[in-house]
C-alpha cells in the first residue's frame, strides 16, 4: 500500500518547513524509520522519516523548497503500484491518515500535546488544554528527563530523538491531549512506539520513588541496569552534586502537590485582569527594575575560575542559580496564567534567552532550582552551543515556567524583555558595571547590576514582584549561599 | 525441644488430635494395617482401633465422598490421599463437594475436614506421578491449603487443620517425610494463613511454600558465603497467603524471586508476583524473578528430571539477576 510523505510539523510552532537535502533518492528502498529528508523548521534541522516501508517512487519537493506542513512531498509504494492518482492529489494538501491535516490544526494539537502554548498572540490553546484539569495538582509537560540526550552532541540529536519526537497525527482536537506524544493509527504506533521505548530513560519503581526524595535528577543519573536501567544503587552513588540543596521549597511542595498546582481566580485578580488588559493589552505587563550589588558575585566567579576550568561560571550561570533558588521561595511568580486559573508550577524550568543568527531561541534549564552552579553552568553551555547550531529538540526549548533574558555581554546596561505567555515574568539582566556608590558613608568603586522583570500583571502584583527581586538580590548578594 | 522427622511431627498432630476429639478418624488407602503407605499413621490402628483408623478401597473419589458425608454429619474427617496424583479422580469431591458444602447449603452444613497425602515430585516417578497442585486447590474458593515445609510447620499446621471447620486440603512431601527438624514439645498449634520469615536478609526476598523451603535455605546458606544474604520467606500456606508478610520483606529487600515446585502457568508465583505488583510498586528496583518446575511433564531420566525441577543453581541465578550482579 503506497504511503504519502507530508511535510510533518516536526516543532510544535512550525508552519511550514524548507527541504534541505533529500537522503533517498527515487528508486531507493526505503523502510519504516528511515530518514528520507532533513527539513528545517522554524527552530532547527530536523529529520524527516518514513512512515511506511517500500520505495521511494517519486519526490514531489525540491532541496530548498519550503512547503507547509501537511504538503504531500513524497510518496512510498511498492516498485509496480500505481501511484498516479497520490501523485497526481499532489498540491492539495494531503489529509492522509498519517498526515497532521491542517497546518493550524497540526499545530493546535502539538501544543495541546505538549500544553506549551508559545507566544502566539491570545492565551486561548492553553486554556483550553488545561480546563480539562481544573484544579488539580497535575503533570507538567516537561519531560522527566529533560537532561537525557545531553553529552551526546557528537551524535546528531535527531537521529536519537527525531522518530520519537516526530509528530504523530492530531488527536481530537476536543479530547485532552495526553501529555507525550504516541496514539497513532495502529499502523504507524508500532514504529512510533518501539523506537520511543528505546529512547526512553529506563528506572526502577524504587529508583524513581528514591529520586523524588533524595530530590535527585533522573536524567542526571547513569543507569547501570540491564538497558541502562537506573536503578537503587544508582540513585544512592548519585554525586552529592545531584543532591537538591535542602533549601529547595519547590522540591517539597512537588511532593506534597505534583508538578504544579492551578489557583482559581479570586473575584479581585478577575478584576486586575480585566481592567489592566484593558488599559495595556493583551498582558499589562508592569516593570520592576533594581540595582544589584554584584560585587561579591565578582569576586566568587574569579575565585571559582582560578580553581580551576570545570569550576567556571558565569553572570548568567549566577543570576539563573539565584533566580531559580528564589523562583522556589516566590511560587506566586513561577506561575502561568491560564485565563481561568493562575498555575503555580513546583518545579522551577527556567528558560535563557539565546540569540541565534536569524532570532532567537529560549532554551530550558529544567529543574533549576536543584541543579548545582555547575551542573548549570555546563547545561546552559551545552544549550547554547546546540541553539546557535539549531540542534535543540522541542523539548529542550519548550515547558519553561520562567524566563532571564541577558544583553549584558552586549553592554546594554538596562533593558525591558517582553514576557513569553503564558509565563507570568520574564527577567532582563544588564551588564555588570564599575559605579561609584556610597556604602556606610564612603564613597566606594562596587561591581554593580541593573535587573528588570516584567511582570504579567494578571499574575504578579508590584509587592509580589517587588518581594521576589528581594529574594534574588539577597542570593547575588551573597554568593556563597548559591553553592553551598 | 525434640528433633524429629517430618513424618514423626505428623504422626504425633494426627495421634494428638485423636486423642482429643473422638469425631476425628483417618481413612484412606493402607493407612490401617499397613501404618500408612509412607509410615504417617504408624501405630494409629494400634492404638484408636478400626473405627477410627480405616483402610478403603482404590477409590479416590468414592472415599472422598464419604468423608464429606461423614463431616456433612459431625464427624471430622482426615482423608489421606496415596499421592495427590491419586486425588484428581477425588476432585470433585473436593471442589464441588466439600468447598461448596457450607456456602450452598446456606451455612447448614460445615465441612470440618482434611485432605492430605504427599504432593509433588519424588525421584524418578514419572510425568503422572510427579505434579505439585498446590495452584489448583488454591484456585478454589471454599477451601485452605497448606503446603509446611518443616516437621514443626507440618505438625502444628495439620493440627489446625483437624480443628478447623473449614476443608482444608494438607499438601506434604515424599521426599519431605525423612527430613528432620525441632518440633516444640508443648501443644501448639500453627495458624494458617500466616507466613514465617525463616532467614533475615536485607538483599533480597525468595518467597517460597512446601518442599521449596528447604531449597531456599540451602541457596541462603550458600549465598551468605558470598555476602549476600536473603529473607526467606515461607508463606506455611498458599490459602489464604500472607500477603502483609510478603509485603513486609520486599519492602524491606526490594527485590524478589518466587520459588515454587509447580509449573509456571498460572502456578502460586503467578498469585505472589502480583501481589507484590500491586503492594509493592514504589519499593521494586527489578522485575521479579520467578523459579519453577520446567514446562514440561516431568522426564523419567534422571538427567532430565534433574534439569526440569526448580533448585538451588535455579534460585542463586535468578537473585543475582534481580540484585544486578550477573
Amino acid at each position: 500500500m503506497a504511503t504519502k510523505v507530508v511535510m510533518e510539523a516536526l516543532s510544535p510552532t512550525m508552519e511550514e518547513g524548507r527541504l534541505v537535502k533529500w537522503n533517498k533518492n527515487e528508486g531507493d528502498e526505503v523502510k519504516s524509520g528511515d530518514v528520507l529528508a532533513e527539513v528545517e523548521t522554524d527552530k532547527a534541522v530536523m529529520e524527516l522519516v518514513a512512515r511506511g516501508d517500500g520505495v521511494l517512487r517519486k519526490r514531489l519537493a525540491n532541496e530548498g523548497d519550503a512547503s507547509p506542513v501537511g504538503t504531500l512531498i513524497a510518496v512510498i509504494a511498492g516498485a509496480d503500484e500505481n501511484i498516479d492518482s497520490i501523485v497526481g492529489s499532489a498540491g492539495a494538501p494531503a489529509a492522509t491518515s498519517n498526515a497532521p491535516a491542517q497546518p493550524a490544526q497540526a499545530q493546535q494539537a502539538q501544543q495541546a500535546q505538549q500544553a506549551q502554548p508559545q507566544q502566539g498572540s491570545q492565551a486561548a490553546p492553553p486554556n483550553k488544554t488545561v480546563a480539562d484539569t481544573g484544579e488539580q495538582p497535575g503533570k507538567s509537560p516537561v519531560p522527566q528527563t529533560p537532561a537525557q540526550s545531553q553529552g551526546e552532541a557528537s551524535t546528531p540529536p535527531q537521529q536519537k530523538a527525531a522518530p520519537a519526537r516526530a509528530p504523530s497525527p492530531p488527536p481530537p482536537a476536543s479530547r485532552p491531549a495526553p501529555p507525550r506524544p504516541p496514539s497513532g493509527p495502529p499502523a504507524q504506533r508500532g514504529n512510533g512506539a518501539s523506537k520511543a521505548a528505546a529512547g526512553r530513560q529506563r528506572s526502577s519503581p524504587l529508583a524513581r520513588r528514591l529520586a523524588t526524595e533524595k530530590g535527585v535528577q533522573l536524567g542526571s543519573v547513569q543507569g547501570t541496569g540491564p538497558g541502562g536501567r537506573i536503578v537503587k544503587r544508582d540513585i544512592e552513588n548519585a554525586r552529592a552534586g545531584a543532591v537538591a540543596t535542602g533549601r529547595s521549597a519547590a522540591a517539597d511542595r512537588l511532593a506534597a502537590e505534583g508538578d504544579y498546582k492551578d489557583v482559581p481566580l479570586t473575584q479581585i485578580r478577575k478584576t486586575i485582569a480585566r481592567r489592566l488588559s484593558e488599559s495595556n493589552g493583551p498582558i499589562p505587563t508592569f516593570f520592576l527594575t533594581a540595582e544589584f550589588d554584584a560585587t561579591r558575585a565578582a569576586e566568587l566567579r574569579t575565585q571559582l575560575a582560578e580553581m580551576g576550568d570545570q569550576y567556571k561560571a558565569s553572570f548568567n550561570d549566577i543570576v539563573i542559580k539565584a533566580v531559580a533558588l528564589a523562583l522556589a521561595e516566590h511560587p506566586e511568580v513561577n506561575a502561568h496564567w491560564l485565563g481561568d486559573a493562575i498555575r503555580h508550577f513546583n518545579r522551577i524550568h527556567v528558560a535563557m534567552a539565546v540569540a541565534v543568527e536569524d532570532g532567537l531561541i529560549t532554551p530550558v534549564l529544567f529543574d533549576a532550582d536543584r541543579m548545582t552552579l555547575w551542573e548549570i553552568s555546563e547545561k546552559a553551555r551545552d544549550l547554547a552551543k546546540r541553539a546557535r547550531d539549531r540542534k535543540l529538540q522541542p523539548d529542550e526549548y519548550t515547558g519553561s515556567t520562567f524566563s532571564v533574558s541577558n544583553l549584558g555581554m552586549f553592554g546594554i546596561d538596562q533593558f525591558t524583555a517582553i514576557i513569553n505567555p503564558p509565563e507570568a515574568g520574564i527577567l532582563a539582566i544588564g551588564g555588570v558595571e564599575e559605579k561609584p556608590v556610597f556604602a556606610d558613608g564612603q564613597l566606594e568603586l562596587r561591581q554593580r547590576m541593573r535587573v528588570t522583570m516584567s511582570c504579567d500583571h494578571r499574575v504578579i502584583d508590584g509587592a509580589t514582584g517587588a518581594k521576589f527581586l528581594q529574594t534574588v538580590r539577597q542570593y547575588i548578594e551573597n554568593p556563597l549561599s548559591l553553592i553551598i | 525441644m525434640a528433633v524429629l522427622t517430618y513424618r514423626d511431627a505428623l504422626t504425633q498432630a494426627l495421634r494428638e488430635e485423636l486423642q482429643r476429639d473422638d469425631r476425628v478418624f483417618l481413612m484412606g488407602e493402607e493407612v490401617a494395617q499397613y501404618n500408612g503407605a509412607y509410615k504417617v499413621s504408624k501405630g494409629l490402628l494400634d492404638e484408636f482401633g478400626p473405627m477410627r483408623i480405616v483402610d478403603t478401597p482404590i477409590t479416590e473419589l468414592g472415599f472422598a465422598g464419604v468423608g464429606v458425608g461423614a463431616a456433612m454429619v459431625g464427624l471430622r474427617p482426615i482423608v489421606e490421599f496415596m499421592t495427590w496424583n491419586f486425588a484428581l479422580l477425588a476432585l470433585d469431591e473436593v471442589v464441588n463437594a466439600a468447598a461448596k458444602m457450607l456456602y450452598m447449603s446456606g451455612g447448614q452444613y460445615k465441612m470440618p475436614m482434611v485432605f492430605r497425602g504427599p504432593n509433588g515430585a519424588a525421584l524418578q516417578l514419572a510425568a503422572q506421578h510427579s505434579q505439585a497442585w498446590e495452584s489448583w486447590l488454591a484456585h478454589i474458593p471454599g477451601l485452605k491449603v497448606c503446603t509446611p515445609g518443616t516437621p514443626a510447620d507440618a505438625k502444628g499446621l495439620l493440627k489446625s487443620a483437624i480443628r478447623d471447620d473449614n476443608p482444608v486440603v494438607f499438601l506434604e512431601g515424599e521426599m519431605l517425610y525423612n527430613t528432620k527438624g525441632e518440633v516444640p514439645e508443648d501443644d501448639y498449634l500453627t495458624p494458617i494463613g500466616v507466613a514465617e520469615l525463616k532467614r533475615e536478609g536485607d538483599h533480597c526476598s525468595v518467597i517460597t511454600h512446601g518442599k521449596m523451603v528447604l531449597v531456599a535455605m540451602r541457596v541462603a546458606d550458600d549465598l551468605a558465603k558470598q555476602g549476600i544474604n536473603i529473607d526467606v520467606v515461607d508463606l506455611r500456606t498458599v490459602r489464604p497467603i500472607d500477603v502483609e508478610a510478603i509485603s513486609r520483606s520486599v519492602q524491606k529487600t526490594n527485590r524478589a524471586v518466587v520459588l515454587e515446585e509447580g509449573w509456571e502457568i498460572c502456578g502460586m508465583g503467578s498469585q505472589v508476583v502480583d501481589f507484590i505488583q500491586r503492594e509493592c510498586f514504589d519499593d521494586l528496583d527489578a522485575p521479579v524473578l520467578r523459579v519453577h518446575q520446567e514446562d514440561v511433564p516431568m522426564p523419567y531420566a534422571k538427567n532430565l528430571e534433574r534439569a526440569a525441577k526448580p533448585d538451588a543453581g535455579k534460585t542463586i541465578a535468578a537473585i543475582k539477576k534481580v540484585m544486578y550482579l550477573d
